[in-house]
């Protein structure tokens, strides 16, 4: 049961405490730009989600034969592959989403969630839990991509349109700024400046 | 199609697509190093330095070995170690020449290899299918539009370290917000050149 319990808090911990981005404030740059749709966030997220997924479970799978000293070049070799992986399978699969996120897709590989995790938790925690860990960032990866590019969406367009589907609009005159590169700064900075309100409440509470 | 000018890829890689504000490439350093201008200077000549370089070799790379071998599917592989071995070379320079500086840098000169724009601008090369010189102007334009930007940054920050704002938007909110009215100002270079 207690086991349970870690895997679970494990999980959690991804899309609370140790968020990618108002957590650890990694990866911003995919973050910003990719965001002018939930659309395009989502398919940034799935993307993601697989190089971390595949590169957490192959660096904790081989922590025991890689040598500490050239640890770093080696993770950034198995990532690399996985986002080529990524990149060819999208750009066969979902033609419209590739060409939406650009040159953001192959840039994957520098996204320092992935080396992060690879650095601070696969190599130094087994398959099992690697996995979870991954799953735990993709998770709340996704969850941030969304709502900075919900926010976007409606005030930009005044309506969100997933996948060909509508599924909200609202009676506003659309600002367009929102959906250029100045309205991705102002969301983020509201977001993050919400996030230290709430941690610093949190603090003066004594929790 | 009509072949780019050169002066039209200088002005994309300084203002109407610069790197920092319009493309969010290289936002950690952004918003890591821009506490001080003398720090900002620092990464900024290093980042200037190995993206001239790094698209140089990248081009020879991709158009003399990848393509005449069927090897393109291993560019991003290729350039991500071409890029680390630059940078591991710049490093060894900085610290043996100028160790105050490579001091200040601390972590951040190490992290250029994983510096989102300079990678960027290698596979934006690519993926515009630059000849030579177009690769290199487009190389060093992106690094000076990241130097411009880092410079106008940390001098705000620097005037701004003793204004009173409200506790939650100390640090990266401010930063950001700052980020934003400088993002709309550059914005409107859209219009300059229509793209």
């Amino acid at each position: 049961m207690a086991d349970s319990m870690k895997v679970w808090s494990e999980f959690i911990r991804g899309i609370t405490k140790d968020n990618p981005i108002f957590g650890l404030v990694l990866g911003l740059c995919p973050t910003l730009a990719v965001t002018t749709s939930v659309e395009n966030g989502i398919g940034m997220a799935a993307g993601t989600a697989f190089v971390l997924i595949g590169s957490n479970v192959m660096v904790s799978a081989l922590r025991k034969q890689i040598p500490a000293s050239v640890r770093l070049p080696i993770f950034i070799i198995i990532i690399a592959t996985f986002v080529s992986i990524v990149d060819m399978l999208m750009e066969a699969f979902t033609p419209p989403l590739y060409a939406a996120l650009g040159v953001f897709i192959p840039l994957i590989v520098v996204n320092c969630i992935i080396i992060g995790r690879a650095e601070a938790y696969a190599n130094k925690n087994n398959v099992f839990y690697s996995l979870i860990d991954a799953l735990g960032e993709s998770a709340g990866f996704l969850l941030v991509l969304m709502l900075i590019g919900g926010i976007r969406e409606i005030l930009g367009t005044g309506k969100i349109v997933v996948f060909g589907h509508h599924l909200l609009s609202v009676p506003i005159e659309p600002a367009t700024v929102m959906i250029m590169p100045p309205g991705a700064f102002l969301t983020i900075a509201i977001l993050m400046a919400i996030v230290n309100h709430r941690k610093a409440r949190k603090l003066a509470r004594g929790g | 199609m009509v072949e780019k000018a050169l002066f039209t890829i200088l002005m994309e890689g300084l203002f109407i697509k610069n790197f920092l504000l319009i493309q969010f490439l290289g936002l950690c350093s952004f918003v890591g190093v821009t506490k001080d201008t003398k720090s900002a200077a620092g990464m900024s000549g290093a980042v200037v330095f190995v993206m001239a370089l790094s698209a140089t070799v990248s081009y020879l790379l991709f158009t003399y070995i990848l393509v005449p071998l069927k090897l393109e599917y291993l560019a991003l592989i290729s350039f991500i170690v071409v890029i680390a071995a630059l940078v591991q070379l710049v490093e060894f320079v900085v610290r043996k020449n100028v160790p105050s500086l490579y001091r200040s840098l601390g972590i951040y000169l190490p992290l250029i290899s994983t510096n989102c724009a300079v990678l960027g601008v290698v596979l934006l090369n690519v993926m515009a299918d630059y000849s030579f010189s177009q690769s290199i102007v487009f190389g060093i334009s992106a690094g000076l539009g990241y130097t411009i930007v880092m410079l106008m940054m940390s001098a705000i920050r620097e005037r701004l370290t003793l204004v009173n704002v409200p506790s939650a938007v100390q640090g990266l909110p401010h930063a950001f917000f700052i980020a934003t009215l400088l993002s709309m100002a550059f914005v409107n270079y859209f219009r300059v050149i229509p793209i």
